[in-house]
């Protein structure tokens, strides 16, 4: 079948976008698609350890954002998971033979078109599968540039990856699209917008929203005793997740600022434009830390008045950023 | 960020993509932007490397003196810790840890190797006769 491959910063946005475009709906973009789920978070898990660093998300969890942008747009998804993996791979060549193209969750370790380096057991990427042949199956993954191809038994391994987010198997397509108007845009985004306030100011206790950048800061500062190995892993895991393939650079806020710009096309308001000045600018600031963060595991930057130096600028970002989503909720959008 | 400071350093995403990047024009609204890498980041992901490679070989060496078994190691090589393993194998994580000893993994049946060579994606020999090289 003819698929024309999209490519996104971020895998879930990326399948959204290249489903829905294929059924012809070519309003959706990426930042709408990331709006309109109420993509942008930040939450810091503690107990749970992640490569001897922390567990931090600058996102909402894997799924929600495609949940709420379908359902904000009326689109039914057609899911299913499955307990054999032979049924599993059956089902996908059925729709592929009915010309679906295949939305599926995918265990990274097992997807061999990425570099090694980038090959951990993350099990909640999405990838679209759109065809086959005698050697294997058609790949439009949307963090690459191009499509690829994954041979049968790695492709089997990857849905049927196992740990922490397994996807048993886990695919999903449209099943219905009707028309998207820019009235439910609109809607959408308004919405969208209210659940990421939400989620950024409301939630109790210190670790998820503004309040963890806080309680992230709180720890960078503490983490000179741990010594240098041990910070430096800590410090590289932050920066992975915030600034890895996928991201859109900056912990997904530039991403979040495109957004608010292309929500100011749809809702005739200009206000918006100011709050996407302000998130571009905390975007800046994440990659200034970053920039600081790497020259402590370079081992240039080793004095606990450098760990101080991060721990004020993620203050900072928490600042900025309870500034934006304060803002918007003064906005009363309607 | 803008377009003109968006990184293009050598990364290990050389060879397979490069990755699409949210950046402002001149004139401040939005487009994308593929980059090649930043230096900052790749230092973070070698970092991480780095400490697994020391962590295997350490692994390389208990296999070597006889303190662990090739399964320790081949699950440290696949990336892998105790809980991910138990996930793939079906084992629980104590059973698992008795197949670390090389007292115990000498005594295992086809079968269970069988199951953790499949995992590993290497064969049942190469599993036994690993000897820490």
């Amino acid at each position: 079948m003819e698929f024309k491959h999209v490519q996104t910063a971020h895998c879930e946005n990326g399948v959204i976008v290249g489903l829905l475009k294929h059924q012809g709906v070519n309003k959706i973009t990426e930042p709408l698609a990331f709006g309109l789920g109420s993509g942008l978070f930040y939450i810091h898990i503690p107990f749970l350890k992640i490569q001897g660093g922390p567990a931090i998300a600058f996102r909402s969890m894997p799924g929600s954002i495609f949940k709420r942008t379908c359902k904000t747009l009326n689109i039914e998804m057609n899911r299913k998971k499955f307990n054999d993996p032979k049924k599993g791979e059956q089902y996908l060549n059925k729709k592929l033979a009915e010309n679906i193209p295949v939305g599926c969750q995918a265990g990274v370790f097992h997807l061999d078109y990425f570099a090694d380096e980038y090959r951990f057991h993350f099990n909640a990427h999405n990838l679209i599968v759109y065809g086959r042949n005698e050697t294997g199956y058609l790949v439009s993954d949307p963090v690459m540039e191009d499509v690829t191809t994954l041979s049968y038994d790695k492709m089997e391994r990857a849905r049927f990856a196992k740990g922490a987010l397994a996807p048993k198997g886990h695919l999903y397509y449209p099943s219905k699209v009707n028309e998207i108007t820019d009235a439910m845009i609109r809607n959408g985004i308004v919405k969208g917008i209210k659940h990421n306030v939400r989620d950024m100011l409301d939630i109790p206790g210190k670790l998820a929203g503004v309040k963890g950048i806080g309680y992230t800061a709180g720890k960078v500062r503490k983490l000179r005793e741990k010594g240098q190995k041990e910070a430096g892993l800590y410090l590289g895991q932050i920066i992975r997740m915030q600034e890895e393939i996928g991201t859109g650079g900056g912990g997904f806020r530039f991403l979040y600022a495109a957004f608010l710009e292309e929500a100011v096309a749809y809702m005739h308001d200009d206000r918006l434009l100011a709050f996407s000045e302000k998130i571009t600018k905390a975007g800046d600031l994440w990659r200034d830390s970053a920039v600081q963060m790497a020259g402590v595991y370079k081992g240039r930057l080793t004095a606990q008045s450098d760990y101080d130096a991060i721990a004020d600028l993620m203050l900072e970002i928490k600042a900025k950023e309870f500034e934006v989503f304060s803002g918007l909720r003064k906005l009363k959008l309607k | 960020m803008k377009k003109s400071d968006l990184p293009q350093d050598k990364s290990a995403l050389e060879n397979f993509t490069k990755e699409l990047c949210y950046v402002q024009n001149e004139d401040g609204t939005y487009s994308t932007e593929l980059s090649q890498g930043w230096d900052v980041k790749k230092a973070a992901l070698d970092n991480a490397w780095e400490d697994i490679n020391d962590q295997l070989e350490l692994a390389k060496e208990e296999v070597k003196n006889g303190t662990k078994s090739p399964i320790y190691y081949f699950m440290l090589k696949s990336l892998m810790d105790l809980q991910i393993l138990s996930a793939y194998s079906g084992f629980m994580k104590f059973k698992i840890k008795r197949h670390f000893k090389p007292k115990n993994f000498a005594k295992l049946n086809d079968q269970t190797l069988n199951k953790y060579a499949t995992i590993f994606e290497i064969s049942v020999e190469e599993l036994k006769e690993y000897k820490g090289e």
